[in-house]
């Protein structure tokens, strides 16, 4: 097998291979940044190109966009508050503040690097143990959908700062939101009061630029931030790459902890980076010995998200490549252009293919590589974006985002419900609702729907409900962990009134 | 002077109608997919784009437009300007099922114009290879003692694994539990992972999975070419016949010459050797049916199902 790497690490550095990586990479970064445009388009893009390619040329360009795109988004998360695409909502939780302080630079260069890290890892634990892992994978039934889904909704507890009450009613109208259109699983239409074009449902990136980006923007322009997007400007040094990166190096648990929650997730078919980003920025904040930096600006929890949504991307390739079920949409896209090159996943792909497989493999991880490089570089220009003039940003971003809604579906109606979207969040926020827990009801909505419907009618043939549901090992697993969960506030309170003398001070330092 | 001036204008006039009735396609075609990227239907289309191209002589633009399980974008072909420059993939259950079991898709079945059908995908009843069920006979035996036992996986309600479910289970007097799958990959990774007992798949889907499954039969007038071991349900004495058809379509009162245009450019395309024998090397079959025949099988479709779907619904 290490032989088949190094073949592989070969492929990647003949010189046309690295050009083609690095063109992938940079066109990802792209995709991934303008939110609109997804991985899954930029790859279904270039299906048709590779197909003229040698395999292993149009694998490794493959490989690059999806990396690329891993880490674009988490830009325009991190200056404009808008994730670029639904993996990076968690992002957009410290990274936009960080930008309000004037530490945009910060959050970017923490994104490259977390993310390449993330990838890195998982991609080791794809080269070295795919095939048992994907029998795992397929342990991953309905109860255990549901209840990775109710796990989901726990973090609605530490999402809402202020009141959990409000929290989960904001959480529940994300659910009720996420119902409207035709149920996957029922067939049947809901919600929609008999307009047809409702059909096709709210769309989670046409939710995401109203709810996040478009109340920025109104405050922005409404309130006294007009001079400037940002609360302070960002002086950009090239400086600011070492001691950032230093500073993640002094955090591996929490490198670690949270690479491994996105290959986790990764790997069971269907999750994906959403829910990938959201449990590891939880876990972040649970464990951190400074629970109340997170949500204020700390670059903790960008590397967090970050590094849980890239490892997410190879994890989804681990079903793919050795049993041939994608585990997201761009690995769908990746499994088509496998099989125009006569490529069929499966034992044969590790064996028979295998200098081809690794060629991508590895080409993933030199891509994690050029991530870091470009994204740490880059963000000395990027950020800037931040000290332009609301007056010039504002109407740019409006523009961008008119253009974001319409093209993710080529549908005038999403573009109206973001501007709906936006006003209600705009007027949510003034009475503290923050809008992270209407898009997780969004998205695990459909999620805990899928579970509980197919264990509803798997569990009912086997005449016994709580058997099935419940006595499994990874459903006890993950309702334990729900549980502690939803105790956890009281857990954090007790510990509090403990350690009483020494909370002022760090609470303090995050308000500065 | 003035019987000359109304000549001119007369030559003007003509002149001028030449180009508006010239050749189609006079301006790019937008290829619309009423899905997401990277679904099979996208992967067909790309595949003919470059074809397409060559042979119309015009820029073929993919346009995605997902949501409704298709019928947002059907929904849309139909209001576009009948001149050929906007079509759509069709996929028949799909055009079918949807209007019957909806009520108001937004679209009929009879709106949507067919151009032609190149691609069609034969639906096999599975289990995995541990399974007791060694025949169709063991399964139906074991589901009339034990009403309800049996799980099925597949894609979707009122798809066309579902309606193939139903019309099995009525035929063989049956009762079966039907657990619907978010897509067809989804369907797979469950049924691998042994959570339905059974599964209805497409026979892409099957063909890539054959050391781990055996397909009890599949729903094709005749075996099916990949896998010609396996009876078809007519070879068992039970008249279904079930498959997902991917096809073209254009919007209603598209004038019947553009359609022939786009009708042997398509069917030239799915008639190329090389094309055919990719798409057996996928497992799907390929088909070259035009612009009438698609329709009467359009319109057979709706009578085999329209009982079904009334009684079930």
């Amino acid at each position: 097998m290490f032989e088949a790497a190094f073949v592989g690490l070969a492929q990647v550095f003949l010189p046309l291979h690295l050009l083609l990586l690095f063109a992938g990479v940079f066109m990802g970064i792209v995709f991934g940044a303008l939110p609109g445009l997804t991985a899954t388009m930029g790859l279904a893009l270039l299906v048709p190109f590779t197909f003229t390619m040698s395999p292993a040329a149009g694998l490794i360009m493959l490989a690059g966009i999806y990396v690329g795109a891993m880490y674009g988004d988490a830009i325009p998360a991190i200056l404009i508050n808008t994730p670029g695409t639904p993996a990076a909502i968690a992002t957009t939780f410290d990274g936009f503040p960080l930008a309000q302080k004037g530490m945009a630079q910060h959050a970017l260069v923490t994104a490259a690097f977390a993310s390449s890290f993330g990838s890195l890892v998982a991609n080791f634990v794809l080269a070295a143990a795919a095939p048992p892992l994907a029998e795992i994978s397929l342990k991953f039934g309905p109860p255990e959908y549901f209840w990775l889904g109710i796990f989901g909704l726990t973090i609605i507890s530490t999402l809402s700062s202020g009141s959990v009450v409000k929290g989960f009613l904001a959480g529940t109208v994300g659910m009720i939101l996420s119902a409207v259109g035709m149920a996957e699983l029922g067939g049947d239409i809901r919600l929609t009061f008999g307009y047809t074009e409702l059909q096709g449902g709210v769309e989670l990136i046409v939710a995401l630029i109203g709810f996040f980006c478009l109340p920025e923007i109104l405050s922005s322009v409404i309130g006294q931030r007009r001079a400037a997007y940002t609360d302070a400007p960002v002086k950009p040094k090239l400086a600011i790459i070492g001691e950032t990166i230093v500073a993640l190096l002094r955090k591996p648990g929490l490198m670690l902890r949270s690479a491994t929650v996105g290959t986790v997730i990764g790997f069971a078919p269907g999750a994906g980076g959403n829910i990938a980003s959201m449990v590891s920025y939880n876990e972040a904040c649970r464990w951190d010995k400074h629970p109340e930096q997170f949500g204020k600006g700390t670059i903790k929890g960008v590397a967090a998200s970050e590094a849980a949504n890239s490892a997410m991307a190879p994890g989804s390739l681990i079903p793919l490549l050795t049993l041939g079920i994608p585990g997201s949409p761009p690995a769908a896209v990746i499994l088509g252009a496998l099989m125009l090159h006569g490529m069929r996943p499966g034992p044969e792909l590790f064996s028979a293919y295998a200098d081809i497989t690794f060629a991508f493999i590895m080409a993933l991880m030199v891509g994690a590589f050029l991530v870091t490089l470009i994204g740490s570089f880059g963000s000395v220009v990027f950020c800037r974006i931040v000290n332009i003039p609301s007056r010039y940003l504002a109407p740019a971003i409006i523009f961008m985002t008119v253009l974001g809604a319409f093209a993710i579906r080529n549908n005038m109606l999403d573009v109206w419900i973001m501007f709906i979207f936006g006003l209600i969040g705009f007027f949510s926020k003034k009475l503290n609702f923050h809008p992270a827990p209407i898009v997780l009801g969004l998205i695990l909505g459909p999620f805990v729907e899928e579970g509980l419907v197919q264990s509803m009618l798997s569990g009912g043939a086997t005449g016994n409900m709580f058997l099935y549901m419940v006595m499994r090992p990874i459903s006890g697993v993950l309702i334990a962990m729900s549980l502690l969960s939803l105790l956890w506030p009281l857990v954090a309170a007790w510990r509090a009134r403990k350690g009483g003398q020494a909370r002022p001070a760090s609470e303090g330092a995050a308000d500065a | 002077m003035k019987q000359f001036g109304l000549r001119l204008f007369i030559c003007c006039l003509a002149l001028c109608a030449v180009p508006a009735m010239a050749e189609f396609p006079e301006k790019a075609i937008t290829y619309q997919i009423p899905f997401g990227p990277g679904g099979q239907s996208d992967l067909e289309a790309r595949r003919q784009q470059p074809l397409l191209e060559k042979a119309l002589g015009q820029k073929v633009v993919i346009q995605y437009k997902p949501g409704g399980g298709g019928s947002i974008g059907w929904a849309a072909l139909i209001k576009q300007k009948p001149d050929g420059h906007f079509i759509s993939g069709i996929n028949i259950p799909h055009i079918v099922l949807q209007p019957l079991a909806r009520g108001n898709a937004g679209y009929q079945t009879a709106d949507l114009v067919p151009i032609a059908i190149f691609q069609a995908t034969p639906i096999g009843l599975a289990v995995l290879k541990e399974s007791p069920f060694q025949t169709l006979e063991d399964l139906i035996d074991y589901a009339k003692q034990n009403p309800g036992a049996i799980t099925c996986g597949g894609s979707g309600t009122w798809s066309g694994h579902h309606i193939a479910h139903l019309q099995f289970s009525k035929m063989a007097a049956i009762e079966m539990t039907y657990v619907p799958a978010k897509g067809a990959a989804k369907a797979v990774a469950s049924f691998l992972g042994g959570h339905v007992k059974a599964m209805w798949g497409n026979s892409n889907d099957l063909v890539q999975h054959t050391d781990k499954i055996r397909v009890l039969a599949f729903g094709t007038e005749t075996p099916f070419p990949n896998m010609p071991e396996v009876p078809t349900f007519k070879s068992k004495q039970f008249d279904l016949l079930a498959s997902i058809d991917r096809g073209a379509g254009a919007p209603p009162e598209t004038p019947m010459a553009v359609i022939k245009i786009l009708e042997k450019a398509f069917l030239d395309i799915a008639n190329d050797p090389t094309i055919k024998d990719q798409m057996k090397n996928d497992g799907f079959v390929p088909v070259s049916m035009g612009h009438a025949a698609a329709k009467t099988y359009i319109e057979e479709k709706i009578e085999v199902w329209k009982p079904v779907v009334a009684e079930f619904k």
